[in-house]
């Protein structure tokens, strides 16, 4: 085994734990250095999904990324900040504190993967692990300025992801340059029993540069009502010069995108009112008070474990599946998750990818987004893809106010391949 | 769109406890949500669920697995290998 050794000057807060002598193997990482997400569990290293309520928990066991990475020879150096359980899109809602973009400490990273952004934009790491259960590789991504991908849901296992939002949420790679995401996500792919929704579909892609006739749609609802001007110029530009590279670029529409964030929305919060049910301070977290009746024990230990976005979200999925309310939010909610899939199968007929901006907005100065709502709206142009599953990515293409755009690039199932090849194209000639 | 007695209610249901000095912020906030999900209700109720995953299950065989001890070991307390929970009567 060799050694490295990790004493980044983390002046952007893009870690919860770092590990100072880290041992690595042979392989095709040998050396890479990797920062995870404190979502996904890291044998004997606290994993605390940046909440209170499992401060101190050391998971007795490894993710399935994470056997895959040290196999590899990866070197683990850290791992990262987050919104707390991944709810959130700026990293503000961390309970050790908020990271900070390293391109304007006065602006968040996004989130809710802001630390493992911040950490390859800073430069700290060379790659990272990040979940996207709404946009949360993607959106920080285009906030700090790297490429993050969400890979077709099932292509990555989530066994140790400590689960949010199952239906929605994939792992996946986040780095500064297509290859480099691509190298790491040829690592991370591939078929696990221990997740029921595993699919059988390694990646072992090398990136090509020619898109010639490639079709793109250009969907109407991700350049209107809500989305920055400038943003929207920079991203019609990036579309521009895809086209110069032999694409064309086709409009079209995605009507259910009026109904996608309430769907997304009550579906998150309804799996995160079960998910959550589990952190009581029994099993894990600081110890619950065993004297009192169990209803007052867990609710003072979770009142006082859980940050305000956690409990808000579990009150509104408590709410969604309660009896009498079910069937008018959380069963028209699946009723409109099928037209989102509906709508990305008729497209996709047509166009081989769907390219648009990753976020509405550049990146938010600190304490911006105050309103719960508010901050919901910026997730509308990422939560699509994850609502139907299939692979979106999100690479820089250009500056607005020195912020860095995302360009997001949207594929049919199973075709990561294809919006990696179209990223790695723009990369090679656009920039 | 809910009343703080229904914040109240959901919150004590979810064990999230709930303090007087946040039911008014709680309210008003899902509220203000509920009523953007209100969109949902212009969609056909009667439409069928479409299960369109489905879970692959392995067979069921007794594979290797954590230790007692090693699934002890985050547990804020315990007694005689067990884990130590609050009263329930």
């Amino acid at each position: 085994m060799k050694k490295l050794t990790f004493h980044p000057d983390d002046s952007v807060h893009a870690f919860i734990t770092t590990i100072p002598e880290v041992t690595y193997g042979d392989g095709p990482l040998s050396g890479v250095t990797v920062a995870v997400k404190d979502n996904i569990s890291t044998k004997g290293i606290e994993t605390t999904c940046a909440s209170k309520i499992l401060k101190g928990y050391i998971p007795p066991y490894d993710a399935h990324v994470v056997t895959l990475l040290k196999n590899a020879g990866a070197a683990i150096v850290g791992k990262t900040n987050m919104d707390e359980f991944g709810m959130g899109t700026t990293t503000e809602n961390s309970a050790y504190g908020p990271t900070l973009n390293p391109l304007d400490h006065q602006r968040v990273p996004g989130g809710s993967s802001g630390g493992s952004a911040a950490a390859v934009a800073a430069g700290f790491v060379d790659c990272a692990i990040g979940s996207d259960t709404g946009g949360s590789i993607r959106c920080p991504a285009a906030f700090c300025g790297i490429v993050g991908l969400k890979p077709t849901y099932g292509r990555v296992s989530r066994f140790g992801l400590i689960a949010y939002a199952n239906s929605l949420e994939q792992i996946g790679p986040m780095a500064r340059d297509v290859k480099t995401l691509s190298n790491l996500y040829s690592v991370i792919a591939g078929h696990d029993s221990r997740d029921a929704t595993s699919v059988d579909k390694p990646y072992s892609h090398t990136p090509v540069s020619d898109i010639k006739g490639l079709k793109i749609g250009v969907p109407d609802e991700f350049f209107g009502e809500g989305v920055n001007p400038n943003v929207a110029e920079v991203v019609r530009q990036a579309i521009d010069t895809l086209e110069s590279m032999g694409a064309t670029a086709v409009p079209c529409t995605i009507p259910s995108m009026k109904y996608a964030l309430s769907a997304y929305y009550v579906t998150c919060t309804s799996e995160a009112s079960s998910n959550l049910a589990r952190f009581d301070g029994v099993r894990y977290g600081p110890a619950v008070g065993t004297l009192k009746s169990w209803h007052d024990a867990y609710s003072d230990q979770r009142k006082a474990g859980f940050g305000k976005e956690v409990r808000r979200r579990i009150i509104l999925g408590t709410f969604s599946l309660a009896a009498g309310y079910y069937g008018r939010y959380y069963q028209k909610a699946q009723t409109a998750r099928q037209m989102v899939r509906d709508d990305f199968e008729r497209i996709f007929r047509d166009v081989d990818v769907i390219a648009g901006p990753t976020m509405p907005d550049i990146a938010f100065k600190l304490g911006e987004k105050s309103d719960p709502l508010q901050m919901y709206l910026s997730d509308i142009l990422t939560v699509p893809a994850n609502l139907a599953g299939v692979p979106a990515l999100s690479v820089p293409c250009g500056k607005v106010n020195n912020m860095p755009v995302g360009l997001q690039l949207i594929g049919r199932y199973f075709e990561d391949e294809r919006i990696i090849d179209t990223a790695y194209a723009y990369e090679q000639g656009g920039a | 769109m809910v009343t703080a007695e229904d914040v109240r209610k959901i919150a004590k249901l979810a064990d999230v406890g709930i303090d007087d000095s946040e039911i008014n912020e709680f309210t008003n906030q899902c509220s203000g949500i509920l009523e953007y999900f209100a969109v949902l209700d212009t969609l056909d109720q009667n439409q069928p669920l479409i299960r369109e995953r489905y879970n692959i299950l392995r067979d069921d065989e007794v594979l290797p697995s954590l230790s007692q001890e090693e699934a002890l070991q985050n547990a804020g307390q315990t007694e005689k290998g067990y884990f130590k929970a609050p009263r329930v009567m």
